[in-house]
């Protein structure tokens, strides 16, 4: 096996109306060239590559907006040290925007 | 006999039977055998289904039967917990809402027939609960929450149960249970989704996974994004789980976790979330808020889900449902009519000459372009042409003015909003039109 690589394929999950700025699909399997890619890094090309609409309801000053939470392989992105993350190849990385309505 | 002396004779007749099943309930009571344990043998009987299991037992009935349990919102999450708690025994049940019964309630809180409508849900939720079990003691609390009276009412109850509608009376509720130590088991829906979790029982409060609250217009009520009844009814049986294995000291609750319930995709997946904060606000080692704050303001966004009246626009930028209908009538006038409301909606009802364009589709490129052909051809007929928005109480479309201001921006053309959109053309023009 070689140990250079063309990229990491990771699933991005959209949920609790988050899916709404993402052409409402929940679930988005994308290839990032390269092996360096942290969820800061991930963001940017999000918001390049597949946010739809009105960029400013999912990020805020550089990270996601409140309200948002990140979870990697479910889970919660601050206990893996948030943006720094270092993404690996096959992980999920799920944004769901929290609900309030009862 | 017309329609109004047929509900007083009914009310009458309602009452007269409270009275006499109250009276039913008082007398079996007097003849229970008490065991020494302090159940009766009525209880026995009636919670034997779940006594059998060892993770209850009788130690376990009689901790539910000395609970108290409180639920916040009386809606869609807090009628099927309340029903839950009642069944299963739970001693005390305080539900509190402000609000009235509306018919737009049924399809998803159980608790309300269409006798209840007008009348405020906490009764009308005590009423039906005590019918259901009435060795439950249930008070209703028909106020609305807030910083002035949530610590005296909490201090009563064992857990709390955030049935809200809004993300003011979260915080709200989240503060007030930190401060009085108690456990808060939080749940919240909206279309087909929900969420549910445990806060402040050995793990984080909401504020250490949410320090600050989302901006206001990321918000959306049920009111504006729909609600499917078993998608928040599953959700508001879950924290009525979740209470009852508090109340029991059964292991597993889920605190430091979060339920996330797909309903479309029939789908449950829990994460693992973030610990307890030690920087928190309100649960930190060090923490800056001592009392309730003033939430609505910290929130930026009013502690219930109706809607606002927004008043974006001039009133030269606005036309009364009035105006406009003397302007369809006499046809003078060229122009187009925008309906920014969702295509469910617009299936709903619909002024005959509107074009539909949903509000979050006002910016497409391609929307705009149509925007733009269709004015063309208009003012190619007419010389002039004018660009009506129109929305269901007036609000979007309003938003929608301001959008195409800038969108249309040099194109010469006056764009106003149909003040109180399609409510008011119901109740001012046509009668038809259905309310929703």
């Amino acid at each position: 096996m070689s140990i250079e690589s063309n990229g990491i394929s990771v699933i991005i999950e959209l949920g609790g109306g988050a899916e709404l700025l993402f052409d409402k699909r929940k679930k988005h399997s994308v290839n990032l060239p390269g092996n360096d890619w942290t969820i800061q890094k991930l963001l940017f090309w999000m918001k390049d590559n597949l946010l739809k609409e009105r960029p400013e309801l999912f990020m805020q000053d550089d990270t996601v907006r409140p309200g948002i939470l990140v979870l990697v392989n479910d889970t919660d992105w601050e206990l893996l040290g948030e943006g720094n993350y270092k993404i690996n190849s096959g992980d999920t990385i799920m944004f769901i925007s929290t609900l309030h309505g009862g | 006999m017309d329609e109004k002396e047929l509900m007083n004779q009914i009310t009458e007749l309602r009452e007269l039977l409270r009275i006499k099943e109250a009276q039913l309930v008082a007398l079996r009571r007097e003849k229970q055998i008490l065991q020494d344990y302090g159940l009766s043998n009525g209880e026995i009987l009636r919670y034997s289904r779940q006594i059998f299991l060892p993770e209850i037992g009788i130690k376990g009935q009689i901790k539910l039967k000395n609970s108290s349990i409180l639920i916040v919102g009386a809606g869609g999450l807090g009628c099927p917990a309340a029903l839950y708690l009642a069944s299963a025994g739970a001693g005390q049940i305080g539900i509190i809402d402000y609000d009235d019964v509306e018919i737009n309630n049924l399809h998803r809180q159980l608790l309300y027939a269409e006798t209840h409508i007008g009348t405020p849900k906490a009764n009308a939720a005590a009423e039906n609960l005590n019918r259901l079990n009435s060795d439950v003691n249930v008070i209703p609390y028909k106020i609305q929450l807030d910083s002035s009276n949530a610590l005296n009412i909490i201090k009563s109850y064992d857990v709390v149960i955030d049935a809200t509608d809004n993300v003011a009376t979260r915080y709200l509720l989240n503060d007030a249970c930190v401060l009085s130590n108690k456990p808060l088991v939080s749940g919240s829906a909206l279309k087909f989704e929900g969420h549910l979790s445990v806060f402040n029982y050995n793990g984080p409060c909401y504020r250490c996974i949410f320090p600050k609250p989302p901006p206001p217009e990321t918000v959306t009520n049920c009111g504006d994004g729909g609600v499917f009844g078993p998608a928040v009814g599953t959700i508001g049986v879950l924290q009525a789980l979740e209470a009852l294995k508090i109340v029991l000291d059964l292991p597993h609750v889920l605190s430091g976790q979060l339920l996330l319930f797909d309903g479309l995709e029939t789908k449950f997946r829990k994460i693992n979330l973030r610990g307890k904060n030690r920087n928190c606000a309100i649960c930190g080692e060090h923490p800056t808020l001592y009392k309730l704050i003033d939430y609505e303001q910290f929130c930026g966004a009013k502690a219930n889900d109706k809607e606002p009246k927004l008043n974006l626009l001039k009133n030269e930028e606005r036309i009364s449902v009035e105006e406009y209908n003397t302007t369809l009538k006499l046809g003078t006038e060229a122009h187009l009519l925008i309906d920014v409301r969702s295509t469910e909606e617009f299936d709903i009802c619909h002024l005959k000459n509107s074009v539909n364009i949903p509000l979050r589709d006002i910016d497409n490129n391609e929307k705009v372009t149509l925007i733009r052909n269709r004015i063309q051809e208009i003012q190619k007929q007419h010389n002039d042409a004018n660009l009506y928005v129109i929305c269901r109480r007036g609000n979007d479309s309003q938003k929608a003015v301001k959008n195409l201001q800038e969108t249309l921006k040099g194109s010469n053309i006056e764009i106003k909003d149909v003040i109180g959109g399609i409510h008011a053309w119901s109740k001012k023009i046509d009668c038809t039109f259905p309310v929703y």
